[in-house]
């Protein structure tokens, strides 16, 4: 029987001919992630179990992106214990303030990830890399420790959901409207311990950005990981930017999988996941049926909408446009690079002439950490990944996940809105 | 290895947000992240729970972020074991690696109701509800997990090969 994509690349890093589904092995790591939250538990397990020396200071990378610019001492000490670390074994890929970029948008820009690597990242977003064709799955800070002293890491082999896209999107119609399209199907843990393996015509419509976000958002399907096939997008994508040489795999034809879902993109529309689950989706349509749904904040950035097109589309709203009184409107570009980007574009000054505020890189409101926490009772429309109760902030708050597109259009009318009906 | 004590029960997808706040994870203090622990679902949790209690919930525990922050606030909570219909893969992950015994078993996840005393068996996997009489099997641990288990965590297993 033939493997999928995901059991090939996990063969290949564990040294073996063929795996199976439910099979338990140990594979190489080429990269090995962790960020401001999540390395001080790791390094603190490190230094528990004596270990002086990491496997490969080459093959760790520490992304302070989470509380930073610091919100407060405590988060100030968790960024020092990390940079301390960061320091005494020599990592090179530790990225500070100033160079810092939102993990899941730094780590393929810089090429510091790509196309057949084995990835674990103490933070549940690392399954973004698997757009690039890469498996790459979220741990937490113990398993991340273990990788950084051994350089490997246990896995049970998953089975997989072929997901097949078909048609080409419509205007307006982004990766962020497929995966919740998706989630909303099949539920948020319709992929549990699987692997979700992305295949079909429609592929070669998504554009990088599209596939990142779409990845990112596999774990919030329960999916161990998401992974697309490597093509020519890819592979422009990675060059002149991956640090190594891409490793092309590709699923068997006999391979086997659990479930295959269809969707058609030229049938998708805009598509909001109400609180409290990434489940909860309505379309823009469905929505326009309803009683108007009043928002108090608009957030657009993070690890699954924090790249250029995403700007670029909520710039393409913003133009001429202002945010709605009584809206705080927020944009957060992903990295370094893209913020200079939209400066160089002029979407920069598009936002701040929208009356949107435009800072520096920083995972921040996402999780309720700073730069827009909600209070007791606010909504919020959020290009983020999560709306779980108390996600941004109070734990009677509200947020509602949706596209840069539906996220702006919706900041300028003041309640959740089609970018066509503005 | 057994667990003994009163059940806290939850519903579907409680999510690592809830069981641990991320306003909370600018610190690793095991006994400041038990103090806040499931307080946005169940603010009395921390008043109430006492050492060796178990928790019990239903399908997909432990979804969303990957912060091993939640099943240390939970086990520093004094929680001996939790039981779920289903858990989130890298929760199911975390919670063996850090030592906090976790089973499976659905029956006895929609079965079991909040304050039944409970008693667990992890070399068997039988799990029995005192209180009502009524027992459920598990699947024991496989003998990789009952290995980091028995050292004490993923780490000391890795130091000790």
């Amino acid at each position: 029987m033939g493997m999928t994509m995901t059991q090939k690349i996990l063969a290949a890093h564990a040294g073996l001919d063929h795996v199976v589904a439910g099979q338990l092995i140990e594979a190489k790591l080429d990269v090995v992630l962790a960020n401001d939250i999540t390395a001080p538990v790791a390094i603190n397990e490190f230094e528990k179990c004596g270990a002086d020396a990491v496997f490969d200071n080459t093959r760790i990378a520490l992304v302070l992106d989470h509380f930073t610019p610091n919100k407060d001492i405590k988060a100030a000490e968790q960024c020092l214990q990390t940079r301390n670390f960061a320091n005494k074994y020599d990592i090179k890929n530790f990225f500070d303030v100033g160079q810092m970029g939102i993990e899941h948008a730094l780590l393929p820009e810089k090429g510091i990830v790509g196309p057949g690597d084995c990835v674990i990242g103490a933070d549940s977003h690392t399954c973004t890399y698997g757009a690039l064709g890469a498996f790459s799955t979220g741990v937490g800070s113990t398993d991340m420790a273990a990788g950084m002293i051994t350089g490997k890491a246990w896995f049970k082999v998953p089975s997989a959901i072929k997901v097949v896209l078909t048609g080409k999107p419509g205007r307006w119609v982004s990766g962020k409207d497929v995966i919740l399209h998706l989630i909303g199907e099949i539920g948020v843990d319709g992929a549990l311990y699987k692997s979700l393996e992305f295949t079909g015509m429609g592929v070669e419509h998504l554009s990088m950005d599209d596939r990142l976000c779409i990845a990112n958002m596999a774990i919030e399907a329960g999916a161990k990981n998401g992974i697309f096939p490597v093509d020519g997008v890819t592979l422009e994508y990675c060059e002149g930017r991956f640090q190594r040489e891409p490793v092309v795999f590709s699923a068997d034809a006999d391979a086997e999988y659990d479930s295959t879902v269809t969707i058609d993109l030229s049938a998708l529309r805009p598509t909001v996941a109400f609180p409290h689950l990434p489940e909860n989706t309505k379309t823009v349509d469905e929505i326009a049926q309803m009683e108007p749904i009043a928002i108090q904040q608009c957030v657009i950035g993070s690890c699954t909408n924090g790249r250029i097109e995403d700007l670029r589309a909520a710039a393409k709203i913003l133009a001429g446009r202002k945010v709605a009184k009584g809206v705080r409107c927020i944009v957060i570009p992903g990295t370094q690079d893209i913020y200079l980007q939209a400066i160089k574009e002029g979407i920069a000054e598009v936002f701040i002439k929208a009356g949107a505020i435009f800072s520096t890189p920083t995972c921040g409101p996402c999780l309720g950490g700073h730069m827009g926490v909600l209070a007791k009772g606010e909504r919020a429309i959020s290009t983020t990944n999560r709306n779980f109760v108390g996600r941004m902030g109070h734990v009677e708050s509200e947020v509602y996940l949706a596209s840069p597109a539906v996220a702006a259009a919706s900041a300028v009318a003041g309640y959740i809105t089609d970018p066509d009906k503005i | 290895m057994k667990a003994h004590g009163l059940v806290h029960k939850y519903g579907d997808n409680v999510d690592t947000d809830v069981i641990i706040p991320a306003r909370y994870l600018n610190t690793a203090s095991h006994a400041e992240l038990a103090s806040h622990c499931m307080e946005d679902i169940d603010k009395d949790f921390v008043k109430n729970v006492k050492s060796g209690d178990i928790m019990v919930a239903n399908k997909n525990f432990g979804c969303g972020s990957s912060r091993e922050h939640a099943p240390i606030a939970i086990k520093a909570s004094g929680i001996s074991c939790v039981i779920a219909s289903t858990f989130a893969r890298i929760f199911y992950r975390n919670a063996i690696n850090i030592g906090l015994p976790i089973l499976e078993c659905d029956a006895a996840a929609k079965e079991i109701q909040a304050g039944d005393e409970v008693e667990v068996d992890f070399d068997t996997g039988v799990i029995t509800d005192v209180t009502t009489g009524k027992t459920y099997e598990a699947q024991p641990f496989p003998p990789f997990i009952q290995n980091i288990i028995e050292k004490g965590g993923l780490l000391k297993s890795i130091t000790e090969k």
